[in-house]
């Protein structure tokens, strides 16, 4: 018993310490090269890999290449939102400040991700199943995905009172959570046309592995794509939010020149 | 427009948004949870012929007849799930991915007969991504047969390369 709490302490300084947006802003400074390089490289290295000097697949032939761009964006609309909602319960529990900033910031980036794995799908199924669209389990929970994200976005800034939207906006993104589970295992409850996973927890891939490295180099980009985006959004975000606090803030008339210039020069420093 | 109503406006597109979402949700998952029926499952519950069903399975090696009347292909084909066949006329092109052995979903309706009657054919591809040279090393080294099933265990092939498999087409 004597651990556990010390590390909780030592757990709950760290997540407070990033309650003070001005930290999160040195932190992502210097996290930032370290997202955006490797996102740059990894996706360079893996969609090259992946669209000229992987194999074909000994059915699709090269349609089998929009993987590399799909099986991404797929992961990260999912994982997006499961962000989403580990924002939500940060915001509704503890009202951690950054949480809600890092809300608003995520929800585009996944809706976007989101749209281009529904795209790269559709086009991928005209000319396999031979249909843009159907509506079995899969593709449907990721369709109701989309629906959610662009349904945060909207709430989230909805209200003038922004904690407003940011609780209401967390209460939808935890109770859209259901979805992630069912996008998951539809595959294997229902019968869909979508096939079921290649990749498992369990099993072996059931993809040469001529295929999987490219695909696993180019996840890798993406995700820390997603991270950089997310990040650098954040950073923006964080920004903004002082500026705007200090131009409604009661001292305006007085010293409010001056409180910018400082701030500003603060910024542009680190 | 007042600042009330906008924000009057944005709540009724939200909870518009988030209706359509779940009467989606709804209305997919009631009639289509199971995307498509099995010839087992048709078998055992004959559908009435004016209702439009999925029929999913594989197709039955050396089952397909292509005829041409005129310039629509016809083709005939059965689709079994191991335990029932079913056979399926459709009229017109059938996808790419189409072979024997293929799992592929037909809609369309059962006929009197007992047959059934496609109006769109869907090929259904499995999760097993595989390198050509691979895919044929398999076949002509006797392990596998794309028309009698779904390839053997991944762990067998998966870390064979095109080189690996020319090679060893070499060796034998």
């Amino acid at each position: 018993m004597n651990a556990s709490p010390t590390f909780m302490d030592r757990a709950g300084a760290l997540f407070h310490r990033y309650a003070n947006p001005g930290r999160f802003l040195k932190l992502g400074a210097t996290l930032q090269p370290w997202l955006t390089w490797p996102a740059i490289l990894l996706t360079l290295c893996g969609l090259g890999w992946g669209l000229f000097f992987s194999p074909a697949d000994w059915q699709q032939g090269d349609s089998v290449r929009i993987m590399y761009v799909h099986v991404p964006c797929a992961w990260l609309a999912s994982s997006g939102y499961a962000a989403l909602a580990v924002c939500a319960v940060l915001s509704l529990v503890w009202r951690h400040p950054l949480a809600d900033l890092a809300a608003v910031e995520i929800g585009p980036v996944g809706a976007c991700v989101t749209a281009t794995c529904l795209a790269t799908g559709s086009l991928w199924g005209k000319p396999m199943w031979g249909t843009w669209w159907v509506w079995d389990a899969r593709l449907t929970s990721v369709l109701v995905l989309f629906f959610l994200y662009l349904g945060h976005i909207a709430l989230i800034r909805a209200f003038d009172d922004p904690q407003r939207g940011y609780r209401a906006a967390a209460i939808l993104a935890l109770a859209g959570a259901v979805d992630l589970p069912i996008i998951k295992f539809s595959v294997q409850w229902w019968n869909t046309l979508h096939q079921p996973d290649s990749i498992t927890l369990t099993g072996a891939p059931t993809m040469s592995h001529a295929m999987l490295w490219p695909l696993l180099v180019s996840t890798l980009g993406f995700t820390f794509g997603f991270a950089a985006i997310v990040v650098a959004r954040l950073r923006a975000g964080v920004m903004e939010h002082r500026i705007r606090s200090l131009l409604t803030s009661p001292r305006r008339g007085t010293s409010v020149n001056a409180t910018l210039a400082e701030s500003g020069a603060q910024e542009l420093a680190v | 427009m007042k600042r009330k109503t906008r924000r009057l406006w944005l709540v009724i597109a939200c909870v518009a948004g988030l209706g359509a979402a779940a009467g989606l949700t709804l209305s997919a998952f009631s009639s289509n949870i199971v995307f498509f029926m099995t010839p087992s499952q048709v078998a055992a519950k004959v559908p009435p012929a004016d209702r439009t069903i999925r029929l999913g399975g594989m197709v039955v090696a050396g089952s397909v007849h292509r005829e041409r009347h005129g310039e629509t292909p016809v083709n005939s084909f059965e689709v079994t799930d191991g335990q029932a066949a079913v056979t399926v006329q459709f009229e017109g092109i059938l996808p790419d991915l189409f072979r024997e052995g293929q799992s592929v979903v037909a809609v369309g309706s059962m006929t009197p007969s007992g047959g059934f009657a496609a109006s769109e054919v869907l090929a259904k591809h499995d999760e097993t991504y595989m390198p050509k040279e691979v895919a044929e090393e398999l076949q002509k080294s006797g392990k596998w047969d794309p028309k009698f099933g779904p390839p053997p265990n991944a762990a067998s092939w998966n870390a064979m390369t095109a080189k690996d498999a020319k090679t060893s087409s070499r060796g034998s």
